[in-house]
């Protein structure tokens, strides 16, 4: 279970502050699926990387299955990314030099396992993200929907129980980004955590709760049923025309 | 994470950048190449003096007239009669002192050798027979100077390997008659090709009997006594007691004695002093190598931030992160290394096929040494840019800043 309390990140930028979250409050139980929705700079990669450990917040706390991160050393952080926390990001981040199956290889090596139950297990990742054919493949010879597959492989190899997905579909066009999500929702049904941030509202819509971030602070939760389109979600209608903005141009590149 | 995981990756990512690992190699292997190579002239050469001074097994005492300048002593001849050494001293030494087995005057100096219309100006060495041993001088025919007192004076000549060519030919010299100056000499002996040696051009020579040569050269001092000593003596000892005699005859020390260890042991160790210092010169070259390692992983750690922080983000701990860039740059400066091995090892043989008097061999410390400090030199210089990358805060390495 996921609790965030008053949970504030401040960037000292020359001088004055940039508070990217101003007091967040929030609990994620076990097996939920989250959608964060949101402006562009609204905090949402910011909230998706403290809940990460990859980041610390300024001010407040974050509790991971009721221990206060807070309190872990910098080892003991690595360990939680290690085996509790899978991320996905938009832009893929596989390793250029390394074949598919040494991409996915990488956090087993970290954690010290053998190479041949590394290569197993690994192997049998890239079967269930349906790219087994690809393992000798480097990433730019991997279309964005299959580079994102590989990913999530990665990100699962540990066995994770909280997936976090950073505009996953961001940088994929409907039919690969549909294919990523279908991947994700089976993820989902197996019993993982999964915070999805996104400014698409046909993903949002496969979540059970959506939360809206504007300037840093969550200012609507609603359920994913209750996202028709984009204006039924942002109160004023610039937040909504701004948010259509980017997914046109998303999916328009 | 085991060491073989560490150097898989480093490997991995030195590959992609092949062009300028080259070059950073490079720069150690020139480092390591520098140091193979010299310690090995350095080692050949103590050991190409080693041999030009016989190793008979016995030491030698080098006697020469004059005291010796570095000991601040009057010059010779001021206050008293000029006291040179003498055929006499030879004979006396030889026979006075226990540990002595042999004494050889040696008077050296030049003349014209000519048989028919060839001549050839040549040093003339006068000496005794007992020098053929003291120089391991190979006779190809005939015989050496005749054993016998050293003032014995026969007309007898043994000449140089290269002497006799240019005199004869094809022909046969043994048995003829050449003149010396205005001295007729029945060859009685030709020497073996020796090549070149240290301080004396044995092939270029004649030998003659001191007596002759003195005799020839209107001299009464002889140029050298070398003595030999039976194998157990003690040179210190001898050398005392040498000095004792001597003074006791010239009523003053006007004459230089030294052993030939002793010669050797200063010669040996002006040539490792060199090859020392310019071992440290290679050393620092090693270091500015290490300087252009450290460039290059530091360029490779900011290139490489998004890695880096996905490193962080699948579960690298710092120390893991640390250890990856540090074997990269071991990596970098060891292969560099190997390759200065060869390639020095390389040169060092090509070396000896072209010089073969010197046998030049890299000793083992040195490849041990340069070895240590190629790997040294990158996990030092690694350190930093190793440290950068394990501290990157891994959301701004994500984004690539
Ligand atoms: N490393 C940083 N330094 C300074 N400001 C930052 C940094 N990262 C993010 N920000 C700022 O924090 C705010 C929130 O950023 P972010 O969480 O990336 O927004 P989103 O993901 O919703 O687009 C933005 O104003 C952004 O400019
Ligand atoms: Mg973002």
């Amino acid at each position: 279970m996921i609790e965030v309390e008053d949970l504030w990140r401040t960037y000292e930028m020359g001088g004055h502050a940039l508070h990217a979250l101003r007091g967040v409050n929030e609990v994620i139980e076990d097996g939920s699926h989250v959608a964060i929705m949101g402006p562009s700079g609204s905090g949402k990669s910011t909230l998706l990387n403290l809940l990460g450990c990859l980041d610390s917040p300024t001010r407040g706390q974050y509790k991971l299955a009721g221990q206060d991160v807070a309190e872990l050393s910098g080892d003991a952080l690595a360990e939680i990314r290690l085996h509790r926390i899978g991320f996905i990001f938009q832009s893929f981040h596989l390793v250029p030099r390394l074949t598919a199956l040494q991409n996915v290889e990488l956090p087993m090596i970290f954690a010290g396992l053998h190479p041949g139950e590394r290569r197993e297990r690994a192997e049998v990742a890239l079967v269930s993200v349906d790219l087994a054919d690809r393992a000798g493949h480097r990433p730019n010879e991997l279309s964005g929907g299959q580079k994102q597959r590989v990913a999530i492989a990665r990100a699962t190899v540990m066995g994770p129980g909280l997936l976090l997905a950073d505009e996953p579909t961001g940088n994929l066009d409907s039919r690969t980004g549909a294919q990523v999500l279908d991947l994700l929702g089976r993820l989902h049904d197996e019993g993982r955590t999964l915070v999805v941030v996104t400014h698409d509202p046909g993903v949002a819509r496969r979540a059970d709760r959506v939360l809206v971030l504007r300037d840093g602070e969550i200012v609507r939760r609603v359920s994913g049923d209750e996202v028709t389109d984009l204006g039924s979600l942002f109160s004023s209608v610039e937040d909504a025309d701004k948010v259509s903005e980017q997914a046109v141009q998303k999916v328009g590149r | 994470m085991t060491l073989v995981d560490l150097l898989q990756f480093a490997g991995n990512a030195l590959l992609q950048n092949r062009r300028r690992s080259a070059l950073s190699l490079v720069g150690v292997s020139i480092g390591v190449v520098a140091v193979v190579s010299l310690t090995a002239i350095g080692e050949g050469g103590i050991r190409f003096v080693a041999d030009q001074f016989s190793s008979l097994g016995a030491s030698v005492v080098i006697i020469a007239p004059g005291r010796n300048e570095t000991t601040g002593g009057i010059p010779r001849g001021i206050g008293g009669i000029p006291n040179d050494l003498t055929l006499r001293d030879s004979i006396i030494l030889e026979r006075r002192i226990q540990s002595v087995r042999h004494s050889v005057p040696i008077s050296v100096s030049t003349d014209t050798i000519s048989f028919g219309q060839r001549s050839r100006n040549v040093p003339i060495i006068g000496a005794t027979s007992d020098f053929q041993r003291l120089q391991k001088l190979e006779v190809a025919s005939g015989q050496f100077l005749p054993e016998g007192e050293a003032d014995r004076g026969d007309s007898v000549v043994v000449l140089g390997h290269t002497v006799a060519k240019e005199l004869f030919a094809a022909g046969n010299p043994l048995g003829m008659t050449v003149r010396i100056g205005g001295w007729r000499m029945r060859v009685i002996g030709v020497l073996a090709m020796r090549g070149t040696q240290l301080g004396m051009q044995v092939d270029e020579s004649v030998f003659i009997a001191v007596a002759t040569s003195m005799r020839m050269a209107n001299r009464s001092s002889v140029s050298r006594i070398m003595l030999e000593l039976y194998p157990k003596a003690d040179p210190d000892r001898a050398i005392e007691q040498v000095k004792k005699l001597l003074i006791e005859r010239h009523d003053e020390e006007d004459f230089t004695c030294i052993s030939q260890d002793a010669v050797l042991e200063s010669l040996s160790s002006i040539i490792r002093t060199i090859a020392l210092a310019i071992v440290g010169i290679a050393a620092i070259s090693l270091a500015v190598a290490g300087i252009g390692i450290m460039n290059v992983m530091l360029v490779s750690v900011s290139e490489r931030s998004a890695e880096v922080g996905l490193l962080k983000a699948i579960g690298a701990t710092r120390r893991q992160i640390l250890g990856v860039f540090l074997v990269e740059a071991a990596t970098l400066s060891m292969l560099g290394g190997l390759l200065g091995l060869a390639a020095g090892t390389g040169l060092v043989l090509l070396g000896n096929q072209l010089y073969p008097a010197v046998d030049a061999a890299t000793p083992i410390w040195a490849i041990v040494a340069v070895m240590i400090l190629s790997l040294g030199t990158g996990v030092g210089f690694g350190v930093l840019p190793a440290w950068r990358a394990a501290n990157l805060d891994p959301v701004a390495a994500l984004q690539g800043h």
